[in-house]
């Protein structure tokens, strides 16, 4: 594969099975997002915002780009911004992994962080309110922006089509939902019988910490009608399937991998997909962004899964 | 016949601080019917005056979003667990 740049690197990742977790008469593949060129799935959202708001003109040379995020469309949107010579602000939650902030230090990312109590929708509501006072930064806003699910429609959903042509269901995790409504609205174009799952990563109290349900976030670019089901994991259940993932498959994958594989697993019944049935699994990103969590580390999973709670994985 | 419910810390005012609350009823809406009673404006905070579920708020029933199962007449059994959380968003 010879790519003319790093972002021309994006994508065609890896559709890997997983001969020892499928259980029997499914098969599970594993389509490998952690080999995008900075290492998770939104490397093919942040090629899509910075390319469309390009060719729209929003977006011109010197120009200062702000989004919130937990970590993975900074680090992407980083990549693409700083060979072309945007400034970029990150505005993300505090109880974020370590390896995030010093990606988006090396990358010349300014961060500014929200408050951990409110999670993703805090940084969202900063965003919001720093883009709104300052007329010369440009907010790609993937909760909102069509180029989000678009990049997986263009890109995610046909790679599946095009290495498993027999896909039977697609489970990924619910960030934003562009993975989801994207590459699940194309299969579903493709043969309407395929199943769309999502996996909703679960935190412990610290992360809902809303103060009333207004401060509730929906992203608009989430179509909830392309869903046959949404399963929420929490940190223990998303940590053992990760681990396993590890021990049975030899396949090194962040926290929230472990979380649409558990899903995976529980919609292997013949009363949800017909046995026979081929699986794929949306892995946005490898494992090496968690290792500061202590994720990996030797001791006690419940003990571990307690601590992890409260920062953010997907 | 006794149904746990894990409630968030936003909806907590209406269980006297309490984390999880139990309840009865053979769907989502007797149960949410069966908690009002002891636990006042819990319904109206998941539910609008048409039965549907706020769209701020999801309940699962044994970890699945009740929108994908039967909405607020989700049928329920003796043991199941439901969970009330606000929406939140990755990325």
């Amino acid at each position: 594969m010879l790519a003319g740049d790093i972002s021309q690197a994006v994508g065609d990742t890896p559709l890997v099975g997983l001969p020892s977790l499928s259980p029997p008469g499914y098969a599970l593949y594993l389509k490998l997002e952690g080999h995008n060129p900075t290492g998770s799935v939104k490397d093919r959202v942040a090629k899509y915002l910075i390319e469309s708001a390009e060719r729209d003109g929003r977006l011109t040379p010197g120009s200062r780009v702000l989004e919130p995020t937990s970590g993975n469309t900074g680090i992407a949107l980083a990549a693409i911004c700083a060979p072309k010579g945007y400034k970029l602000t990150c505005v993300m939650p505090r109880n974020t992994s370590e390896e995030r902030r010093a990606l988006l230090a090396l990358y010349g990312a300014d961060i500014v962080f929200s408050p951990a109590s409110e999670g993703s929708n805090g940084a969202v509501r900063v965003a919001t309110e720093l883009a709104a006072d300052d007329p010369d930064v440009y907010m790609p806003f993937q909760y909102g922006n069509p180029a989000n699910p678009q990049a997986h429609y263009e890109t995610t959903g046909p790679e599946i089509l095009r290495d498993l042509p027999t896909v039977n269901a697609l489970v990924a995790g619910l960030g934003t939902g562009g993975t989801l409504t994207g590459a699940g609205r194309r299969l579903k174009e493709h043969d309407p019988a395929i199943k769309v799952f999502a996996a909703e990563p679960e935190y412990g109290d610290l992360v809902y910490g809303l103060r009333n349900l207004d401060e509730g976030f929906v992203p608009p670019v989430f179509d909830e009608r392309v869903l046959d089901g949404r399963i929420k994991i929490d940190s223990r259940k998303a940590l053992g399937a990760t681990r396993d993932l590890v021990a049975a498959e030899g396949v090194f994958a962040g926290v929230s991998t472990g979380a649409a594989l558990a899903v995976a697993l529980r919609v292997c019944t013949p009363r949800r997909l017909p046995e026979g049935s081929n699986v794929v699994v949306v892995s946005p990103d490898g494992g090496w962004k968690y290792l500061s969590t202590g994720a990996y580390a030797a001791g006690d999973l419940e003990e571990i899964a307690a601590r992890l709670q409260d920062t953010l994985w997907a | 016949m006794a149904i746990e419910v894990r409630v968030p810390t936003v909806l907590r005012k209406h269980t006297g601080g309490e984390r999880k609350v139990t309840g009865s009823g053979a769907t989502l809406r007797e149960l949410v019917d069966d908690l009002e009673t002891r636990n006042a404006g819990l319904r109206g905070a998941l539910v609008g005056d048409d039965g549907s579920l706020h769209r701020f708020i999801n309940v699962y029933v044994n970890d699945e979003d009740v929108r994908y199962l039967g909405g607020i007449n989700t049928p329920l059994d003796d043991g199941d667990s439901v969970s009330i959380l606000p929406a939140v968003a990755g990325g």
